[in-house]
């Protein structure tokens, strides 16, 4: 388990214990935790699972693929620190970790 | 008036293969779907990525997918009407009345909803004042390239129809192309033609841009445009084009009356029918304890569907279980010769 923190758009804070192997979107998910559409499922196809990872975080993160950076032009409004939450496996590196949710995913 | 026994909406790999048992089973249906071709997610999202999943399949693409259900279903001369949304559902005696946003109406027996995440919208804009000049100087896809003539206009996103319609117009008009940064997901090709043509000062390239602001009486006079370091620079246009790939929305399916939970519309996993008698919901848009969003799931979920259908469509007959090898109404109506 890994502790992962959300913030979302209505000022909220929610840190749940992400199983380790999941993603980010799907701790999210699994916690009820608003703001993360996840319209494809998890396969980089979309980009409604877009989040903003907290800036000391940025740089602990695996680095994207090609294709995750393709799918950000998409997003709500991309900012520097933002990725797609899919994309992010949570692991021992992560324990910690915090990501804002945009206010909408499109 | 359309009257035929099953409406299918959406026209991806669930919808037409769907379409495929109801032809087998003797019943007649047409297919509407919002994008302007046949495939749904796996052309719009990932024509060319391979899937490895189907049975029997061991690798193909979304595009071959499609193709390959297009030719399985071609016996049954099925009527598509793409470009159109379904919006009203009526219930008129056992049968269904459905009008969609160009004014079709279809009288039907039952309904299979195989709408994936929803319906494919263009994502639009952050800036809120991008709505007041919507349709009149922004636009999110282009239906007459004639008005855009020896204007300025402003195209935002990296993708390839930016980058496509960026260098298309700049042949007569002169072209501002503004993405968040400097890499892009169109076509190397284009990228590069893009860069030359900014080089000979024939388009103005913009990278790590991104819209600030519109400003403007009733037309579109100026956008503002903000770089990742901060610094805003103020561009003269005429129109706003933005790219930024389609989105998924459920839309009027909320309003018919159906169980929805999560974007997903609950089902019994015996025919795949909704709460609502005569609609049934399959592939990605129907949930159930243990859904998989697989296509392969899609296929099942539509062979029960059809299946389901058939008692509104001929309440008077049985249907029988049979198989393709041997059946010989089913060859018949696959238009098999021996």
């Amino acid at each position: 388990m890994a502790k992962i923190t959300y913030h979302t758009h209505d000022n909220k804070t929610h840190t749940v214990d992400v199983q380790k192997g999941l993603t980010v979107m799907e701790g999210a998910i699994q916690n009820d935790i608003p703001g993360i559409d996840a319209d494809c499922g998890g396969g980089m196809a979309c980009a409604t699972c877009h989040v903003y990872v907290k800036e000391e975080w940025l740089n602990k993160l695996p680095a994207k693929e090609d294709g995750e950076e393709d799918m950000l032009d998409m997003a709500f409004e991309p900012k520097n620190n933002s990725r797609l939450s899919c994309q992010l496996i949570v692991s021992d590196e992560l324990d910690g970790l915090e990501v804002n949710i945009p206010s909408k995913q499109g | 008036m359309n009257k035929t026994d099953v409406l299918i909406i959406g026209a991806g790999p669930t919808g037409l293969f769907c379409a495929h048992q109801l032809g087998i089973i003797g019943l007649s249906c047409e297919i509407v779907d919002n994008l302007d071709k046949a495939g749904g997610q796996c052309i719009e999202l990932y024509p060319d990525k391979p899937i490895y999943d189907i049975p029997a399949v061991p690798e193909c693409t979304g595009e071959e997918l499609t193709n390959n259900l297009l030719k399985q279903i071609k016996p049954f001369n099925i009527k598509f009407h793409l470009n159109e949304r379904v919006e009203e559902l009526k219930k008129n005696k056992n049968r269904w009345h459905v009008k969609t946003s160009a004014g079709i109406e279809f009288d039907v027996a039952a309904i299979v909803i195989a709408g994936g995440v929803g319906s494919f919208e263009p994502r639009k804009f952050s800036v809120k004042e991008c709505e007041k000049f919507e349709g009149n100087s922004l636009f999110y896809s282009i239906k007459d390239k004639s008005i855009f003539k020896d204007k300025t206009i402003s195209i935002f996103g990296g993708g390839d129809s930016a980058l496509d319609w960026a260098i298309e117009l700049s042949n007569n008009s002169k072209v501002n192309l503004i993405h968040r940064r400097d890499g892009f997901s169109g076509a190397e090709a284009s990228v590069q033609k893009v860069k030359e043509l900014n080089e000979q000062g024939k388009l103005n390239l913009y990278t790590k841009f991104q819209m600030d602001s519109v400003l403007g009486d009733k037309n579109i006079e100026k956008v503002k445009i903000k770089h990742d370091e901060g610094e805003i620079k103020e561009i003269k246009s005429d129109y706003v084009l933005g790219f930024f790939g389609l989105i998924m929305q459920l839309g009027p399916i909320l309003d018919w009356g159906l169980n929805i939970n999560k974007k997903t519309v609950e089902v019994n996993t015996e025919n795949f029918e909704t709460n609502v008698q005569g609609i049934f919901a399959i592939g990605d848009i129907c949930s159930y304890p243990g859904k998989l969003k697989l296509i392969l799931s899609g296929f099942h979920e539509g062979a029960l569907a059809a299946r389901g259908c058939f008692k509104y469509a001929k309440p008077d007959e049985k249907l029988r279980f049979e198989f393709t090898t041997t059946s010989k109404a089913a060859q018949e109506r696959l238009g098999i010769k021996k």
